[in-house]
């Protein structure tokens, strides 16, 4: 019995250890964990509108490609000043806090315009008006900036660190880390604050919540406004990374999200940010050991399946549960 | 302190409440009792602003409640425990009480050493609570949940305190501890508005008492009125 043991194991763990060991593996998982950071931010924006009002906010994506837009004009503007010579990461900074300022009064407006009046309405009414902001902000992007490729401002060099053959860009550290720390700051914003209990409380019992004096509107837009902030980071990360811009990145980043946000089990916070690198992960390494031409596909087959052995999803609650 | 004044209530086409008037006065301790369906739950919920009246006025110390959205209605005073408890299951016993508390913002320091001793009232009431503060408020036993939903309500200080059937579903022994407990706040001086099935502890309890009938109030009077009264005795003490 025990050489066919040790066999099996072998068998199993050699290709594995070198899988492990060789660069390509852990190349792969650089890229994936900044292209999954950025999907885990867009997700959560996803998840916490559905953990409050049952509502797929559709026209989500489109926030985070107005975030994408934003940075670029905001960066156009600032090299034309000359501030981004002057000090780079204030410029950086500058405009990201510009961004977020903008997506998050779309992200405000959108809710008080489209959704807010239909509050009472069959569920299909609400979802048909997210498909129609997004339609919107689409053709309005399209017609203020045109329909072709826009170009991010060149101004953070290509360099990087190089470490026994991987390669890691400063782009890819400065995603992965800002990632981590808005999910860090929104775990701490929904444990410990106020207005974070509230929000939790609100996702539970909606009538209850209003019995303790919890004022329901405050916490959607509250809702919104984060969400929309978080998508408008991702934006503005991305398209430094890919250095390209169109009117239309919403829709893809959007259903990658909307899948991330799913997977983990949707209304879920730890669920989104989980599902968001899961998907990253299993994106560029399916490109890397499989075949690149479907790297699109993957992620949905494995959603898929997850959904098939578990339908909540990985973090999510059983439906019973929710009364 | 409370007044409703001809309520009127409807789901869609069905009316709840046929016009309904009803006075509570500071101090009091009123009960409502009613069979099942008698709409005794959605007098309460039209109290609160959670369902808008048809019809009719609710006055509560002078300013006329009845178009207030529910959290005003919770800052003017009035705490509402509703029917099934609703803890919040997947917040912790302390976040259900903090969240309680939520009208009650910390900014000044007089406001936390209140809301400080608000918690040492209710420790000292439900011991309970305290041991299991750190668990999740769905882990939490029915008698628990009850001692809970009614400690989260008292957490903003009301002036009127509203609780829809506390007793349901509870063993005998956990009936008596709330219902000691309703008499304790009482003495504190917060003014109880009590739904209950449980006719015969409710009208023991109660300065004076409301009868609901398919929407209609049939009877009012003192609580030992009531306890003593053959149609009463006949419909809801099962004698
Ligand atoms: N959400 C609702 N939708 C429609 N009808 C309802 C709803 N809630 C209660 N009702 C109806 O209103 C009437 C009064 O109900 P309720 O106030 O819950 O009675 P009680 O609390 O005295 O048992 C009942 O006939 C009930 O069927
Ligand atoms: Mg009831």
């Amino acid at each position: 019995m025990l050489p066919i043991y040790t066999y099996l194991i072998f068998s199993v763990l050699k290709p594995l250890l070198f899988l492990l060991k060789s660069s390509v593996f852990v190349q792969q998982v650089i890229n994936g964990l900044t292209v999954g950071g950025v999907y885990a931010l867009i997700a959560l924006g996803y998840t916490m509108v559905y953990g409050i009002l049952e509502l797929i906010n559709f026209a989500h994506g489109e926030i985070y490609m107005l975030g994408a837009y934003l940075g670029i004009i905001f960066l156009g503007f600032f090299t034309a000043i000359g501030l981004t010579s002057f000090s780079l990461p204030l410029s950086l900074f500058l405009a990201f806090i510009l961004s977020i300022i903008f997506c998050s009064s779309y992200g405000y407006t959108m809710e008080k315009i489209a959704y807010k009046p239909l509050r009472n309405a069959p569920r299909l009414s609400p979802l048909i008006s997210a498909i129609g902001v997004s339609i919107f902000l689409q053709n309005y992007v399209m017609l203020t900036q045109g329909a072709t490729d826009k170009v991010f401002p060149h101004i953070v060099e290509n360099a990087g660190l190089e470490i026994g053959g991987v390669s890691v860009t400063y782009i890819q550290l400065f995603i992965i880390t800002v990632s981590v720390l808005m999910m860090l700051s929104l775990h701490i914003f929904i444990t410990r604050t106020r207005m974070g209990k509230a929000m939790r409380a609100v996702a539970q019992d909606k009538t209850m919540a209003s019995l303790v004096g919890i004022n329901i509107d405050t916490v959607i837009s509250v809702t919104f406004v984060i969400g929309s902030g978080l998508a408008a980071v991702a934006g503005l990360m991305v398209a430094s990374y890919y250095g390209l811009v169109n009117y239309s990145i919403g829709y893809i980043a959007g259903i990658k999200a909307f899948t991330a946000a799913v997977l983990g089990g949707i209304g879920s916070i730890p669920g989104a940010m989980f599902g968001g690198i899961f998907l990253g992960l299993i994106e560029s390494l399916s490109a890397a050991y499989i075949s690149p031409e479907y790297k699109d596909a993957y992620a949905f087959i494995i959603l898929i399946i997850i959904l098939l052995i578990k339908p909540s999803g990985l973090f999510g609650k059983s439906q019973e549960e929710k009364v | 302190m409370l007044e409703l004044n001809n309520i009127r209530t409807s789901y869609g086409q069905i009316e709840a409440l046929k016009g309904i008037s009803l006075r509570i006065d500071q101090g009091e301790i009123v009960c409502l009792i009613g069979s099942n369906g008698a709409g005794k739950s959605t007098a309460l919920m039209t109290i609160s602003g959670i369902l808008r009246p048809k019809s009719g006025s609710i006055t509560f110390i002078g300013s006329n409640i009845s178009n207030m959205p529910p959290h005003s209605i919770v800052e003017m005073g009035i705490s509402h425990v509703p029917e099934g408890r609703r803890i919040f299951s997947r917040l912790t016993v302390k976040e259900n009480l903090e969240i309680g508390a939520y009208t009650k913002k910390s900014k000044f320091k007089n406001q936390n050493s209140k809301l400080k001793k608000q918690y040492e009232k209710i420790f000292e009431m439900f011991p309970v609570l305290k041991e299991r503060q750190k668990q999740m408020g769905g882990t939490l036993s029915g008698g628990e949940q009850q001692m809970l939903a009614i400690s989260r309500a008292l957490m903003s200080g009301p002036k009127l305190l509203i609780l829809d059937e506390p007793s349901l579903g509870l063993a005998p022994i956990i009936v008596s501890r709330i219902f000691r407990a309703i008499r304790e706040i009482n003495h504190e001086g917060v003014t109880i508005l009590l739904v209950e099935q449980n006719a015969h502890a409710a009208l023991n309890l109660s300065n004076r008492g409301y009868v609901l009938e398919s929407g209609k109030i049939t009877m009012h009077g003192m609580g030992k009125e009531l306890l003593n009264d053959e149609q009463v005795k006949k419909a809801y003490l099962g004698e």
